[in-house]
């Protein structure tokens, strides 16, 4: 049933590495983004909280699909930003992490932005009482209370993420979904075996996510 | 707002001060930041007023290619919602029976459909289509974009239903047991309408979801909705990719805010309504919904 996978036609295993790099440099890269948009959401400053709103309201309603083949045609083949990839893949690739980036760092955000709220509002005036700026009050007291709160929204953020990067094959990124799409195609009496195995590297890749995660957050979450 | 937040006090004269600094720092970013981006379009001829007038002037880039598109769309994600909603109305209760032959098998089915992509679904319903039916090759991206949408989205709205009946208050089915309702009786008569109006802004929250994906049937399936006329509109209308990209966006932005803003509006009027028993689903739990293992 499965003796397709011994052609050594198809590279499983480096399709489903590539999924797993674009999850993780796009996981990495929305956190990062993500906080500093929260950071403006929740700012003094009423022109980057405007920006922050703004952006944030208009990413999350593109569909990803938009975002990612606007990445590809319009930043890379017609703008020629090419982000320093010298060669078709790495180009496409990066694009592709770029535009996970953009899409992934708004619910990032609205997530921290959930987290804030629940930290209670004595300790934010008890960081101003003792004359913390802004800048102090959010990463010294207020953002380690609000990561440790939403530990289980970012896991959910981040096992939506690693669905998401299936997006990618519509720019031909060489990762999960295009190699099913592709064996799916040729190997037309194995149909629901491929389907198979490619649903159970999800679930491999997504469930010990949500359990390691969910274990984690009870963890560190703060008790009241 | 400013005298609102807890995470700052109200400016003095020196916060006055810093913040026209951060003000202007963040401007002057955002500006030199424009500006690359339009050099960069001008320099690849994007910017040219012949690219982007036709969406202005000639009606015909609207009816030969945006609205059907935009057709294609609704019609794909509304047929998703309809198909999907009973469905996954029967396995959120069904994942609630007090039977494990029931109970089991249909969490299985909920957990294995929302662990996977939905593109996974759809390729695979697409190549289903293709061997096992006589669909012909023109309505095939659809059947098999619905299809995938509809396994993926029943299995979330069974999630939904499912937090939807359990946040009602526990007295409901006491109370129904009390007056000697059967089971059958007191979810159809007394749970499952109540959860429906608290679930209500969840199941337009998500919709947006099932919008967004219709996007993945143009980029991969050769589905000829909204982002697909990307294509033979900078065909035609000589390659204005930007142009075309950017409407093709607006349009989306446009068509999900509006559903947005309509489920937050739901969400509060429900919130302050008298009638119901207080429970509300909210587009938070939609994304908890939208994660497997994640409890909506």
């Amino acid at each position: 049933m499965f003796d397709f996978l011994d052609s050594g036609r198809y590279d499983l295993l480096g399709a489903f590495w590539v999924t797993v790099q674009l999850t993780l440099y796009s996981a990495i890269g929305s956190l990062i983004w993500g906080t500093l948009l929260a950071g403006m959401r929740v700012g003094p400053v009423p022109v980057m909280r405007a920006f922050g709103t703004a952006y944030v309201n208009v990413v999350r309603n593109t569909p990803l699909t938009v975002v990612i083949v606007g990445c590809s045609v319009g930043l890379g083949q017609t703008l020629q930003i090419t982000l320093g990839g010298e060669d078709f893949k790495t180009m496409g690739f990066r694009l592709a992490v770029l535009g996970f980036i953009a899409y992934t760092s708004t619910f990032v955000c609205e997530a921290l932005r959930s987290g804030i709220n629940t930290v209670p509002v004595g300790q934010a005036e008890a960081a101003r009482a003792l004359g913390l700026s802004f800048v102090q009050v959010l990463t010294l007291v207020v953002l380690p209370q609000a990561f440790r709160a939403v530990v289980a929204p970012l896991a959910n953020v981040l096992i939506a993420l690693t669905k998401n990067t299936t997006v990618a094959a519509a720019i031909g990124v060489a990762e999960a979904s295009l190699l099913m799409k592709e064996m799916i195609e040729n190997e037309t009496s194995a149909l629901f075996a491929v389907f198979a195995l490619f649903a159970f590297g999800f679930i491999v890749l997504t469930l010990p996510m949500g359990l390691i995660l969910g274990w984690v957050s009870k963890r560190v979450a703060v008790k009241r | 707002m400013s005298s609102t937040s807890v995470l700052y006090d109200a400016p003095g004269v020196r916060a006055k001060r810093r913040n026209i600094i951060y003000t202007a720092l963040f401007v002057v970013a955002f500006v030199l930041a424009a500006w690359w981006i339009l050099s960069v379009m001008a320099d690849k001829d994007q910017l040219a007023a012949n690219k982007w007038n036709p969406f202005v002037t000639d009606a015909e880039v609207w009816t030969t290619y945006l609205l059907p598109g935009l057709g294609v769309t609704l019609q794909a994600a509304a047929l998703s919602i309809v198909i999907a909603l009973p469905l996954g109305a029967l396995l959120g209760i069904g994942r609630l029976s007090d039977h494990a032959w029931v109970r089991v098998p249909v969490g299985a089915v909920v957990e294995f459909f929302r662990a996977i992509p939905v593109l996974l679904m759809m390729v695979f319903a697409a190549q289903l289509y293709v061997q096992f039916s006589t669909v012909s090759s023109d309505l095939r991206p659809m059947y098999a974009v619905v299809t995938g949408l509809v396994l993926y989205n029943a299995s979330v709205m069974a999630e939904i239903v499912r937090a939807g009946i359990l946040s009602l208050p526990r007295g409901q089915t006491d109370a129904a047991k009390a007056i000697g309702m059967r089971k059958g009786q007191t979810m159809v008569y007394v749970l499952v309408p109540q959860a429906v109006t608290a679930m209500l802004p969840a199941l337009v929250s998500q919709l947006v979801v099932i919008v967004k994906d219709t996007a993945l049937g143009g980029a991969l399936l050769g589905l000829n909705e909204l982002l697909y006329q990307l294509r033979p509109i900078t065909a035609n209308y000589g390659a204005n990719t930007i142009a075309t990209l950017v409407v093709i966006g607006l349009i989306f932005i446009g068509l999900n805010s509006l559903l947005t803003s309509f489920a937050g509006w739901l969400e509060k009027r429900l919130r302050q309504g008298k009638k119901s028993s207080g429970a509300v689903l909210s587009a938070d739990d939609v994304q908890q919904a939208n994660a497997p293992g994640g409890k909506a």
